[in-house]
């Protein structure tokens, strides 16, 4: 049987008892372990609450009540909604992932788990859990934000689910991709940046026909704006199971993946 | 000496490269289960990459390598939780909480140390809820030997464990290595420290230019020789001091005014030292019969030059 270290009675601290008693505890158990202090980690870290929660709120908020930008015919929410649920993901598995993970490596802590008896796979697995954790933190804040103003959702949630995790996958691969290869300081820029570009022209809040016919076509191979015009064909137009969003995504978490699996260095 | 397959760790003709530069150039030792061994060397010696090599977390270009009888790299899984490891700075996140980051390294093993107490135990309850950047470099310090000791493990790798500390918290330090030796954990650092090799060590490893140049206990190191150190004007006439002395004594003075007399110490030497003195009118200060220390083996092997 395996146990969290026991609290000592009160009184005057305890001898301790430093003879060799060596053992892990089952791997889910050490996973659970990490991905709770990663989760309060970046619930308690302020910058990062920044990106994922305020900034995708303020942007909706802003958009949905005002008309300061042309988003079409429609309502206005039922056209964001999607869009901001996009960024939200973006913002927790890419940009906070890889700047996290590469100060974490600038810093000698990926090392200095590696000589814990948690797994680098484990590790992996823990930071996944994390971020889909906060990722639902997000989505249930958007969506309340979304429902106060007069959101209304239709389609299939299952295609939901999928767009986000095959997101999820894609941004995370290319996270820890740029956190496993740049400096943390480079990764601190470029993850910012590619967060500004990619929110100007992913179709996350400025539609994406605006733009001219050709510049569209490879703007739409983006992952933010697949995952972004594939949760709108189903929460605004009820579509099930969008095709070109899907594979584009599909193509991007694969490339990210492999990517970050050759390359990610440890320190 | 140990018998093979039988010691904490034991390297043969280790060799480990960085593009032209050899960092590791056949180095062999071992360290015995339940015991105190020490890797002295200056900076660059080699000291930390065979620490990280045994560690698993570098792979040696040829030589072997057995910690608790296993390849750190192939039974790494079996190896970790029975390892603690200590590396030289940093390893702990900047905005993690001391006490956080130590509970959650003791939450992956079976049967961990409290970590309260622990903290306690290195005067670090104070801190607990300090994010680690915010703490002092003694205080980082301490909080990685508690994050290495925490899983109780066989064996554990400090690298300089109390480079950095004040005397106060050097001593915490020393204790618990002392006590950690008792409780029968084997434990492997590097130091520069002379006293910190002469007071813990069961065996020091001299390493220089990433091989052994000496190895043995600290008095089979010091060696039974004595010598005679005193201060007095400078430019006294060493030789005609030496033609009084046995022969195979020798004399120097460096720096000027310091005399060192390196013979066979005894009382008729001391008083043909002393009535040399008087009959040329030298009156000597901080006279004194001194067993040679590890420092000076150490500088004797090393050289005295300064090291990058």
């Amino acid at each position: 049987m395996t146990t969290t270290p026991a609290a000592t009675p009160a009184a005057a601290p305890a001898a301790l008892d430093l003879s060799p008693a060596p053992g892990a505890v089952p791997l889910p158990r050490m996973i659970m372990s990490q991905a709770g202090y990663e989760f309060r980690a970046v619930v308690r870290n302020g910058e990062q609450l920044l990106l994922t929660l305020i900034i995708p709120v303020v942007l909706l908020t802003l958009f949905s009540a005002t008309s300061l930008l042309d988003l079409g015919s429609g309502r206005r929410v039922d056209f964001l909604a999607p869009g901001i649920l996009a960024l939200a993901v973006m913002s927790t598995a890419f940009t906070g992932q890889a700047i996290g993970t590469g100060f974490e490596r600038r810093y000698g802590v990926l090392k200095r788990l590696g000589a814990t008896p948690l797994p680098r796979g484990g590790l992996i697995a823990a930071k996944t859990l994390s971020v889909v954790a906060v990722e639902i933190l997000q989505a249930v804040v958007v969506c309340a934000v979304a429902l106060a103003l007069g959101w209304h959702p239709h389609g299939d949630p299952v295609s939901v689910i999928v767009l986000l995790l095959l997101g999820t996958a894609a941004f995370s691969g290319f996270g820890l991709l740029m956190a496993g290869t740049l400096r943390a300081e480079a990764t601190l820029a470029a993850a910012n940046l590619v967060y500004i570009l990619l929110l100007a022209v992913g179709g996350v809040v400025f539609p994406l026909d605006k733009f001219p016919g050709a510049v569209r076509d490879v703007l739409e191979l983006l992952p933010i704006s697949a995952l972004a015009d594939g949760l709108r064909q189903v929460l605004q137009h009820g579509a099930a199971f969008p095709g070109k969003p899907l594979l584009v995504l599909a193509v991007w978490a694969a490339a990210g993946l492999a990517l970050a699996a050759r390359f990610f260095r440890w320190e | 000496m140990t018998t093979p397959g039988d010691g904490a760790v034991e390297l043969h003709a280790l060799v480990k490269r960085y593009g032209t530069a050899t960092a590791v150039d056949g180095l062999s030792f071992g360290a015995a289960r339940g015991a105190v061994t020490a890797l002295l060397g200056p900076n660059g010696a080699g000291k930390t990459t065979t620490i990280e090599i045994c560690e698993g977390f570098r792979r040696a270009d040829a030589g072997t390598v057995r910690v608790l009888g296993l390849d750190p790299a192939a039974d790494a899984r079996a190896l970790k939780p029975r390892v603690g490891v200590m590396p030289q700075s940093g390893g702990v996140p900047g905005t993690a909480k001391g006490g956080e980051f130590l509970r959650l390294v003791a939450s992956f093993h079976a049967t961990p140390l409290d970590p309260a107490a622990l903290l306690e135990r290195l005067g670090l309850t104070e801190h607990a809820r300090t994010p680690f950047r915010r703490m002092s470099g003694g205080q980082q310090q301490r909080l990685s030997l508690a994050v290495a000791v925490v899983g109780r493990p066989e064996l554990v790798f400090l690298d300089e464990p109390t480079t950095g500390l004040d005397p106060q918290a050097r001593h915490a330090t020393w204790e618990l290595i002392e006590e950690l030796r008792t409780a029968g954990v084997s434990v492997v650092l590097t130091t520069h420290n002379m006293e910190e090799a002469e007071r813990l060590a069961d065996r020091v490893v001299i390493v220089d230019h990433g091989k052994v140049v000496a190895e043995g206990s600290p008095p089979e190191l010091t060696g039974a020789e004595r010598q005679l150190r005193f201060r007095a004007r400078p430019g006294l006439g060493l030789e005609e001091l030496l033609s009084a002395l046995p022969a195979g004594s020798a004399a120097k003075e460096s720096p000027a005014g310091h005399y060192l007399i390196e013979a066979d110490v005894r009382p008729e030497l001391l008083a043909t030292v002393t009535a040399w003195c008087a009959s040329h009118g030298v009156m000597t200060e901080d006279l004194r019969i001194e067993r040679r220390t590890l420092e000076d083996v150490f500088l004797e092997l090393t050289g005295r030059e300064l090291r990058s």
